[in-house]
C-alpha cells in the first residue's frame, strides 16, 4: 500500500504541486486582496482566460508527443481578423465558425505533415506558421475591424448564471474552454489516438516498432493544435468583439507556461490536460492579483510567465532526477 | 542434423556497406523448439545478420528459408507477420504508459465508451501470469526494474503475434543473478512450447546454462555452428577471438626489440579507481615507453577504465595520478593538457567530425589545447596535416577532403594524427583497428610499437587477442567490470583466454 | 590562400552562389519595372536612394543576422533578438531622456535638442553592456542549465518585451536628443553611419571566427558536439560565447533602430527580427542543425530580405502583407538545403542520367 502511495505521489507530483500552488496562490492573494474572496472572481478567471485554456489544452497534446506549437497566437489573430472581415461582409456568422474551424483544421495538418514527413523541426515550422497567420490577419486587415454582428454580440454579452452561487455568473465563451477540457480528458484516456500521444512522447522509435500509427497520430495532433487555437480564435474575438493581426501578442509563452506549470514535460510524454486547467488558472490569479494591485503593471504578467516558466522547469528536471533514482 | 527440424535456415547471406564487408556467405540455421546462442565481438556480424532476418537490411544475395519455403523478408513488420518476433537489448516499449498498454496497445480491448481498461489490465495480468510473473499491470512500464520490462516485451511480442521465432537481443546485459535466473524461467518455458529462440549474449556462463547450439560469426564471417554441449567454454573463446594472422608477423619481430622497457618512471598511476555501475576499482600503473593491452570480452569494462582515465567519466572511487601529479578535475580539456591522447571506440559518433576537412579534423585537439586565441595560422594548418597525412600514409588526394568520405582506416588515421599533433606522452587506443583492412590493421599496430620505441605509453584495448599479445609489453585481464590478471607480455594467449573465461 | 584546392574554392563559391544570384535576380527585376530604383543623388552632401535606403535599412538585420549566425551554427537558434532589440533600445532611451518615472515629458522639455541625462558615451555603452547581458543569459540557460534552446529563448522573447515596457514604464519614448540620431540616420563622407557600424561588427566577428580558433570550434559543436567534447572542446563555453556575442549584435542593432526611428515603443521595435534573422542565415546557406556557417552570405541573405521589402513598397505592398510570404519562404529555403530535397534531387538527376544512357 505504501508502495502504491508513494507510485502515486511520484506519478502525480508535478499535478499536485500544480494544484497546491493555485491553492496557495489564490489563498495569498485573497489575504491580500479581500475582494478577491468573492465568487465572482474566481468565476472571472474563466472569463478572462477562455482562449488561453483553449489553446493551452492543444498545446498539451503537442507538447506531450514532443513537439511544439508556436503558431498559436498567430492562430487566433488571424482568426479574429477573418470573421470579423467575413461578418462585416454579412456573412452568417455560423457559417463564418465552421469556416474558421476548418481553417485552423487545415493549417493545423499542413504544419503537422510538413512536420513529420519533411522532418523539419516543429519550432521552425511553427514559428514560420505563427507569422504565416500574423501576415495573413495583415493582408485581410491593417487596422482592428470591429464586429458588430448581433449572433456574436448575444454570445458576448449573455450571461450564464452559475447554479449555487449568487450573483455569480460567466459568459457564453467561457463554457467552451471547461467542456473542450472534458473531451481532451476523453481523448487522452479513453482512446488509442490519446495514448499512442503520449507514447510517441516517450519514444517515437519505439510506438513506430510498436506498431502504432505514429504519422497519423503526430497530424492529427497538430490538427487538433489548429482547431482549438480557431476555436480560441473564434472565443476570443467574441469576448473582444473586433478582429486584428496583432492580437494575443506572446500567447504562445502563456500558454506554454500553463502547459508546463501544469506538470507537462517538455521533454514529451509525461503530464496531462487537468494540470493545464489548473496551470491556466495560476496563470489567470497572477493577472487579477496584479489588476487589483493597480500598481503593478501589466508588463509584470509577461516577466512573470517568464519566470514562472522557468521555475516550473526547474521543478521538473528536479522530479525527473528523483524518478530516475 | 536434419533438414526437415529446421524452421530457420539462413543460406549463404551476404551484405556489404560502403567499404566493409558486414557478412560473407554466413549460413544459420534454427531448429524447433532450440535455444540457439549467436556469439561474437563487436563487428562480427551478429547485428547484421539479425536486421538481415527481421528484414530492417535486405541481404545483398543469399536465401531465407522459413519451414522449408524460401521467403523475402522485406520489413520489420513482414518479419513480425512471418512469426519471427524480436525483443531488442534496449527495450522497445514506452516507459511512460502502463504495462497493460505496452502489451495491448494496438489491439487493445474497447467497449462502447472507448478503451476498455478494466478488460485490458485482466488481459494483460493474465498474459504476465502465463509466464510467472505476478505484477500490477496498471503501474507505468517505467516503475519496473529492466527485467521486468525485458519481460513485458516478450509478452508483448508473444501477444501480438504467436511467434514461431524469438530473437532476444542481449536481453540479459542489465540483469542481475535472480532476474536472470527468472528470464531464463521464462525462455525454458517458451522453449516447451515449440518456439525457437535466438540468444545474443556475450555472456558465456549464460550460453552454457540455456543454449543447445552456438554459432560463432568473426569479422562477418561465419566460423562455426557447434553443440553447445561438445564445445568447450576455451575452444568458444578461442573462436570469438581468433588467431592466425600471419600478415602480421613482422610487427612482432618489432616488439621484440623492446620488451625490456620496465621499471621506469610512472606515467599513469590509479589506486582503487572506478565508477559506481560502470567498473569496479581497480588498480593500474602505466610506465615510460611500455605498451599496456588490456583484454576482456565484449562489456568486461575495457572502455570504462579508458573513459576514466582519459576524464571522460569522472571516477567516484580511488584516486588517479598523471606524472606524479593526482587529477582532481576530470575533463578530456584536463587530459590534454596532462599529455593524454584517446581515440575513443566509436570512431564516427566519438571521434572524428565527418563534415570538417582532414585538416581541421588533424588540427582540433592541438587548436583545443592552445585554446580560443592561440590560433594556428592556416598556412600552419597545412603543414601539419600535410606533414601527418605523409607520416601515416593517409589516403587522400588533398587536406581538404571532408573525413566522412574516407574508408574507416584512414579516418582512424585521422584520429591518430590529431592526437600525434598535440605530442602527448599517453596514448589510449580503444579498439583502433575496428572495421579496417588487414593492412590498416598492421600499420597501425606497427605505429603503436614505433610510438612505444620512442618513449611514449600505450594503453592498447582491442577484441583481437591476437594484436594485443602482439602489441603489449604487458597485459591486463578484465572479467565482469574487475580486473582479473596482470600478465607480462609474453604470456601465451591460452592462459589469457583462461582467464577471461574465468577459469584461472 | 595559395593552398586552396580547387574543391575548396568551390565550396567557398556556392555559399555566397545562392544569395547572391537571388540578390542579382531581384536587382535585375527592379533594372527592368523600376528604373529608378538605382537613381543616387547627392543630398545635403551625401548620397541618396533607394540603394543606399536599402543599406541603411537592412544594418541593423545584418548585425542581428550575424549574430544569429553563430548560434544556429552551434545548432541553436535565439528567438529572443527582437526582443533583446527592444531591452537595449529602451535601456538608451530612457537613459538620454530628462525625465523619469512615470512624470509626463513636458514640451519645453521635448523641444531642446541638447537636453541628455547621461553623456553620449555612456548611453551607447550601457547599451550595448544590456544586450550583451540578455545573450549571456541565453547562453547560460543553453549551455549550463542545458534548456533547450528553443524553450530558453523563447522565454526572453516574451518576456523580455515586459522588460523592456517595465524600463520605460510602459511609455513610447521619443527622444529629442539630436547626437543619438545619428547613429541611425548620420552620415560619414557621404555614406549611412550605420554601414560603417556594421563594417565594424563584421570585421570584428570576422576576426573573432576566423582568426581565432572559435570559427572552427562552433563548427565542429555544430557537427559533432561529442567528439568535439573528446577532442578537449570546451562545448559550454562555445555556445555561451555564440549567444553572448548575438546578444552583442542584438544591442548595436537596438543603438541603430532606435536611433533611427528615435520613439521607442518596446512592444514595436525590432517586431519579427527573430524571423527575419532566421532567414538571412538560411538563405546564407546555414543548416538549421548547424555546422559550416558563413557570415558573409547571412549578410547577403538581410541585404536580400530588405532589397526585396524596398522593391515592394516601391510597388505600393505594405510591409505587414510581407510577412506572410517570407514565413512560407524560409521554410522552402530550409526544405531546398535539407538532405530530404537534395536526396530527391539526386534522384531525378540519377533517373535523367540513366535516360541519357539509355538513349545512347
Amino acid at each position: 500500500m505504501t508502495q502504491r502511495i508513494k507510485f502515486f505521489l511520484i506519478n502525480n507530483g508535478p499535478l499536485l504541486t500544480t494544484i497546491t500552488i493555485f491553492i496557495l496562490v489564490y489563498f495569498a492573494g485573497g489575504r491580500l486582496y479581500p475582494a478577491m474572496q468573492k465568487p465572482q472572481v474566481f468565476f472571472n478567471l474563466f472569463i478572462n482566460t477562455a482562449a488561453l485554456l483553449i489553446v493551452s489544452i492543444g498545446m498539451t497534446f503537442v507538447i506531450l508527443t514532443k513537439g511544439i506549437d508556436l503558431s498559436v497566437a498567430g492562430m487566433i489573430a488571424l482568426t479574429s481578423a477573418a470573421s470579423a472581415a467575413l461578418l462585416v461582409n454579412g456573412v452568417n456568422p455560423i457559417v463564418v465558425m465552421i469556416l474558421m474551424l476548418l481553417m485552423g483544421i487545415v493549417f493545423g495538418l499542413a504544419m503537422g505533415s510538413i512536420i513529420h514527413y519533411l522532418k523539419v523541426e516543429p519550432f521552425i515550422v511553427t514559428l514560420m506558421g505563427l507569422f504565416f497567420a500574423r501576415g495573413m490577419a495583415f493582408i485581410i486587415t491593417l487596422s482592428s475591424l470591429t464586429i458588430k454582428d448581433p449572433v456574436y454580440r448575444y454570445l458576448a454579452l449573455t450571461k450564464v448564471h452559475i447554479p449555487f452561487f449568487e450573483k455569480a455568473y460567466v459568459y457564453i465563451p467561457s463554457l467552451v474552454g471547461p467542456i473542450l477540457l472534458l473531451v481532451a480528458i476523453y481523448l487522452a484516456n479513453f482512446t488509442r489516438f490519446g495514448r499512442t500521444v503520449y507514447a510517441i512522447g516517450n519514444n517515437e522509435q519505439s510506438a513506430m516498432l510498436m506498431g502504432l500509427p505514429v504519422a497519423r497520430t503526430k497530424i492529427i495532433v497538430y490538427a487538433f493544435g489548429g482547431f482549438c487555437s480557431a476555436l480560441a480564435g473564434i472565443v476570443f474575438s467574441i469576448s473582444l468583439l473586433s478582429g486584428y493581426g496583432g492580437y494575443a501578442p506572446g500567447m504562445e509563452l502563456d500558454a506554454i507556461a500553463s502547459v508546463v506549470i501544469g506538470g507537462t514535460m517538455l521533454t514529451g510524454g509525461v503530464g496531462n490536460v487537468i494540470g493545464t486547467l489548473f496551470g491556466v488558472l495560476i496563470n489567470g490569479t497572477i493577472v487579477s492579483i496584479l489588476q487589483f494591485n493597480g500598481t503593478l503593471s501589466s508588463w509584470w504578467t509577461r516577466i512573470g510567465v517568464g519566470a514562472l516558466t522557468l521555475i516550473f522547469i526547474g521543478i521538473q528536471s528536479l522530479f525527473y532526477m528523483k524518478k530516475k533514482n | 542434423m536434419t533438414d526437415s527440424q529446421n524452421i530457420l535456415s539462413m543460406n549463404r547471406i551476404k551484405k556489404s556497406f560502403p567499404g566493409v564487408a558486414a557478412l560473407e556467405n554466413v549460413d544459420f540455421s534454427l531448429r524447433k523448439g532450440e535455444v540457439h546462442a549467436l556469439i561474437g565481438e563487436n563487428g562480427a556480424g551478429k547485428s547484421t545478420l539479425i536486421k538481415v532476418l527481421t528484414g530492417v537490411e535486405h541481404p545483398d544475395s543469399g536465401s531465407i528459408e522459413l519451414d522449408g519455403k524460401p521467403v523475402q523478408v522485406r520489413s520489420p513488420q513482414h518479419s513480425q507477420e512471418l512469426g519471427i518476433s524480436t525483443v531488442y537489448q534496449e527495450i522497445n516499449l514506452c516507459t511512460n504508459i502502463s504495462v497493460a498498454e505496452n502489451i495491448m496497445m494496438g489491439f487493445e480491448p474497447h467497449n462502447f465508451f472507448g478503451i476498455d481498461w478494466k478488460k485490458m489490465n485482466a488481459l494483460a495480468s493474465e498474459a504476465m501470469k502465463r509466464l510467472d510473473v505476478d505484477i500490477d499491470v496498471t503501474q507505468s512500464l517505467g516503475n519496473f526494474s529492466v527485467a521486468i520490462q525485458q519481460m513485458v516485451a516478450i509478452v508483448r511480442s508473444l501477444e501480438v503475434a504467436s511467434p514461431k521465432i524469438l530473437i532476444l537481443d542481449e536481453p540479459t546485459s542489465s540483469l542481475d543473478v535472480n532476474e536472470t535466473a527468472h528470464l531464463f524461467g521464462v525462455i525454458r518455458k517458451l522453449k516447451s512450447e515449440g518456439i525457437g529462440i535466438i540468444f545474443i549474449t556475450h555472456f558465456l556462463d549464460q550460453v552454457y546454462e540455456i543454449t543447445d547450439r552456438i554459432t560463432v560469426l568473426r569479422n562477418g564471417k561465419l566460423v562455426g555452428t557447434y553443440n553447445t554441449t561438445s564445445l568447450p567454454r576455451i575452444e568458444l573463446i578461442g573462436k570469438m577471438l581468433g588467431r592466425s594472422l600471419t600478415e602480421l608477423d613482422e610487427v612482432s619481430k618489432a616488439k621484440q626489440k623492446n620488451e625490456q622497457k620496465k621499471d621506469t618512471e610512472s606515467l599513469v598511476e590509479a589506486k582503487g579507481l572506478g565508477l559506481t555501475g560502470s567498473i569496479e576499482a581497480i588498480d593500474f600503473e602505466l610506465h615510460v615507453g611500455e605498451v599496456v593491452g588490456l583484454a576482456g570480452l565484449l562489456g568486461s569494462g575495457r572502455t570504462e577504465i579508458a573513459n576514466l582515465i582519459f576524464g571522460i567519466d569522472t571516477p567516484d572511487k580511488g584516486s588517479l595520478k598523471i606524472k606524479g601529479k593526482k587529477i582532481n578535475h576530470f575533463s578530456p580539456l584536463e587530459s590534454l593538457e596532462n599529455g593524454i591522447a584517446l581515440c575513443p571506440e566509436d570512431r564516427k559518433a566519438e571521434g572524428i567530425v565527418g563534415d570538417l576537412t582532414i585538416r581541421e579534423n588533424i588540427i582540433l585537439a592541438l587548436q583545443a589545447r592552445y585554446g580560443w586565441f592561440k590560433f594556428i595560422a592556416t598556412q600552419k594548418q597545412y603543414e601539419i596535416a600535410e606533414n601527418y597525412i605523409k607520416l601515416l600514409g593517409i589516403a587522400t588526394p588533398s587536406a581538404d577532403q571532408l573525413v566522412k568520405n574516407l574508408s574507416g582506416g584512414n579516418q582512424q588515421k585521422v584520429i591518430l594524427a590529431r592526437w600525434l599533433a598535440t605530442d602527448p606522452q599517453v596514448f589510449i587506443l580503444d579498439e583502433p583497428t575496428r572495421g579496417i583492412d588487414v593492412g590498416a590493421k598492421a600499420e597501425i599496430q606497427k605505429l603503436v610499437l614505433q610510438l612505444a620505441q620512442e618513449g611514449k605509453s600505450i594503453i592498447f584495448i582491442s577484441s583481437e587477442l591476437e594484436e594485443v599479445l602482439r602489441t603489449s609489453h604487458r597485459i591486463v585481464v578484465l572479467r565482469d567490470r574487475k580486473k582479473a590478471a596482470e600478465y607480462s607480455g609474453d604470456v601465451d594467449d591460452h592462459t589469457i583466454i583462461q582467464t577471461m573465461a574465468g577459469i584461472l | 590562400m595559395k593552398n586552396n584546392t580547387p574543391l575548396f574554392k568551390r565550396v567557398r563559391e556556392n555559399r555566397l552562389f545562392w544569395p547572391l544570384v537571388a540578390l542579382s535576380l531581384i536587382f535585375i527585376f527592379n533594372a527592368i519595372f523600376s528604373p529608378g530604383f538605382f537613381k543616387l543623388g547627392i543630398l545635403d552632401g551625401h548620397l541618396y536612394g533607394n540603394l543606399i535606403d536599402v543599406f541603411n535599412n537592412s544594418a541593423p538585420l545584418m548585425l542581428v543576422a550575424l549574430g544569429m549566425t553563430l548560434v544556429i551554427a552551434t545548432g541553436g537558434v535565439d528567438l529572443s533578438v527582437g526582443a533583446v532589440i527592444a531591452i537595449s533600445a529602451a535601456m538608451g532611451a530612457v537613459l538620454i531622456n530628462p525625465v523619469f518615472g512615470n512624470e509626463e515629458i513636458t514640451n519645453a522639455v521635448a523641444a531642446d535638442p541638447t537636453l541628455t541625462n547621461t553623456p553620449l558615451w555612456l548611453v551607447v555603452v550601457v547599451t550595448l553592456v544590456a544586450g550583451t547581458l540578455c545573450g549571456l543569459w541565453n547562453g547560460l540557460l543553453v549551455s549550463r542549465a542545458k534548456i533547450s534552446p528553443m524553450v530558453a529563448t523563447l522565454i526572453l522573447m516574451v518576456a523580455g518585451r515586459g522588460i523592456a515596457q517595465l524600463i520605460e514604464r510602459g511609455q513610447i519614448m521619443t527622444v529629442y536628443y539630436k547626437p543619438y540620431h545619428w547613429f541611425g540616420n548620420g552620415f560619414i563622407l557621404g555614406l549611412p553611419v550605420s554601414i560603417y557600424i556594421v563594417a565594424i561588427v563584421y570585421a570584428i566577428a570576422w576576426v573573432l571566427v576566423r582568426k581565432t580558433s572559435i570559427g572552427l570550434f562552433i563548427e565542429s559543436v555544430g557537427l559533432n558536439a561529442k567528439s568535439s567534447y573528446y577532442s578537449g572542446i570546451s562545448e559550454k563555453n562555445v555556445k555561451l560565447f555564440a549567444y553572448t556575442f548575438c546578444g552583442f549584435c542584438g544591442a548595436v542593432a537596438g543603438l541603430i533602430l532606435g536611433s533611427y526611428i528615435h520613439a521607442i515603443d518596446a512592444n514595436n521595435i525590432g517586431l519579427n527580427y527573430e524571423l527575419d534573422a532566421i532567414f538571412a542565415v538560411v538563405i546564407g546557406g546555414t543548416l538549421m542543425s548547424g555546422g559550416r556557417f558563413s557570415l558573409l552570405a547571412s549578410m547577403v541573405g538581410a541585404l536580400i530580405i530588405w532589397t526585396f521589402t524596398i522593391t515592394m513598397y516601391i510597388f505600393g505592398v505594405p510591409a505587414n502583407a510581407l510577412l506572410a510570404g517570407r514565413a512560407v519562404l524560409v521554410l522552402v529555403v530550409i526544405l531546398l538545403y535539407s538532405d530530404y530535397a537534395r536526396r530527391i534531387l539526386n534522384r531525378i538527376f540519377e533517373r535523367k542520367g540513366l535516360q541519357h544512357d539509355t538513349a545512347n
